[in-house]
Parts: C-alpha cells; structure tokens; sequence
C-alpha cells in the first residue's frame, strides 16, 4: 500500500519534471531573427564592431586557434576553421578587420554546440582575421594575418 | 524559393558533426553587373540549427560569407536517427528550412 502510494508519488514529480523541463524548452529565448546586430554590421571598423558588440575589452588568448591559409589565392572563398579551448566558451566572432564592413558574424555555440565552427569568407585584400571569444562574460581575442592575391569584394 | 541546402551529419561518440551547403549568392552591394550597375545586397543573415526541435547553434552572419555558403560545426549529445535541421534567412526576408536525420558515423 505504502510502496503504491511512493511510486504514485514518484510517478507524479516525474511528470512535474519532464513538464517543466518542456516549458523550459518551450520558453527558451529562441532567438528572434530580428537580433542582428545592424550596428555593428555596418561598422566600417573591427574596433567600432567589437564596440558596438561590448567585446573592446577582449584581451588576448592563446587558447584560441584560427586556421586558415597564410595566402589565399582567391580571396573571394577563404576557409577559416575556429577551435576555442577557452573553457565555457558561448560564442565565437568574426572580424576580417580590412574589409569594407568587418564584422562578419557571431557563431553561438552556448546551447550545445562545440566550441568549433567552419566558415568560407571573402577577403577584399590582405588583413588580419581576428576571432573574439566570449566566455564566462568576458572576451578573448586573437588574430591570424591572411595574405590575398585576388579580392573577393567587388570582382 | 531558393535551391536545397545539403547537409552531411555524421556521428563521432555523441558528437555530430554537421556539414551544410547553402544555395545562395550573398551579394555584397559592391559589385556591379554587366551593364556597369551595382548589384543590390543580398545575404543570409542568421542562421539556426535544431536537434530534434531544439536549438543548438545559431548565427548571425554578414555579406562577407562566400557565395554559396558553406558552414561546419559540432553538436553535442546527437545519435543516430536524430533529426537536425538548418533554418537560414537572408536580409530581404526569404528563407528556407531543410532537414536530415543524422546517420551513423564512423
């Protein structure tokens, strides 16, 4: 009688759970497409970018590996591989800091994605490729000089 | 609507690691046509990624992104039989959704 009534019990703080944990699910902020952050795409600097991102203050980190060619010879499709080792890493930013609009893009990997992304970029000329990684509230930074032959703007 | 995306997941442990390519031009509002005009911008801006239903990976990206897109990363606690799928929209609103169910990997 007693061992019914615990597993009775049991039954319903199982469904509590489960049930709370879809709200969850179902409440997360799923975020709105409306979230581009126009501001700091359309900065004309990485610097007034990482500005308007809150990320000025990143400092610098060994922690983060940028792989991509040392010279691309066609600007217009550079591979870039990301790895941060950054414990509790969330995202990982972009900024190809001589292109007319720098700030290429944020990849969010707090919601069970590992902290790796893959990208193609366009490259108008030669410039350094700099990743800011955010982590624990703060952010983390490092560059990797890629040499053009081609652009990739404009052609 | 623009062409399918194609989309490779494979499984490494419970890790699935998600390969897709995207069919669009990603104009940067700098190139001019034939007729010496400037091709208006037109990119993908965000991208999401859901493991059955769930978000797991998002991006905001911009006209840098090489035409024809192609993005790699890595979910974690995936298996086989699970269903990912890939959402992007592009700054004049269009947008496309396809889907795979993620085989079983080496």
């Amino acid at each position: 009688m007693h061992d019914t009534r615990r597993t009775v019990l049991k039954g319903i703080w199982a469904i509590g759970a489960l049930a709370s944990a879809a709200a969850a699910g179902l409440l997360s902020p799923v975020r709105a497409f409306a979230a581009w952050n126009k501001g700091a795409f359309e900065a004309k600097s990485a610097i007034d970018a990482m500005r308007a991102l809150g990320m000025s203050s990143a400092e610098d980190s060994k922690a983060i590996q940028i792989r991509a060619p040392d010279i691309a010879e066609n600007g217009a499709v550079v591979p870039i591989d990301i790895t941060s080792d950054i414990p509790g890493t969330t995202s990982i930013s972009v900024f190809i800091e001589k292109n007319p609009f720098p700030y290429t893009g944020t990849f969010d990997v707090s919601q069970g994605a590992i902290p790796y992304v893959h990208l193609r970029v366009k490259i108008g000329e030669s410039s350094p490729v700099r990743v800011v990684v955010a982590a624990g509230g703060k952010h983390y930074t490092t560059a990797k000089e890629v040499k053009v032959t081609i652009g990739g703007c404009g052609g | 609507m623009a062409d399918p995306m194609k989309i490779r997941a494979t499984l490494q442990g419970d890790v699935a690691d998600v390969r897709v390519l995207m069919a669009h031009p990603m104009e940067t509002g700098q190139r001019k046509d034939a007729a010496g005009k400037i091709v208006p911008l037109h990119f993908i801006q965000t991208i999401t990624a859901q493991l059955n239903g769930k978000t797991v990976f998002n991006a905001d990206v911009s006209q840098a992104v090489s035409r024809n897109p192609v993005f790699a990363f890595k979910v974690k606690g995936a298996k086989a039989g699970d269903k990912l799928s890939i959402t992007w929209q592009d700054n004049k609103g269009d947008k496309r959704t396809d889907e795979v169910v993620i085989g079983a990997g080496s």
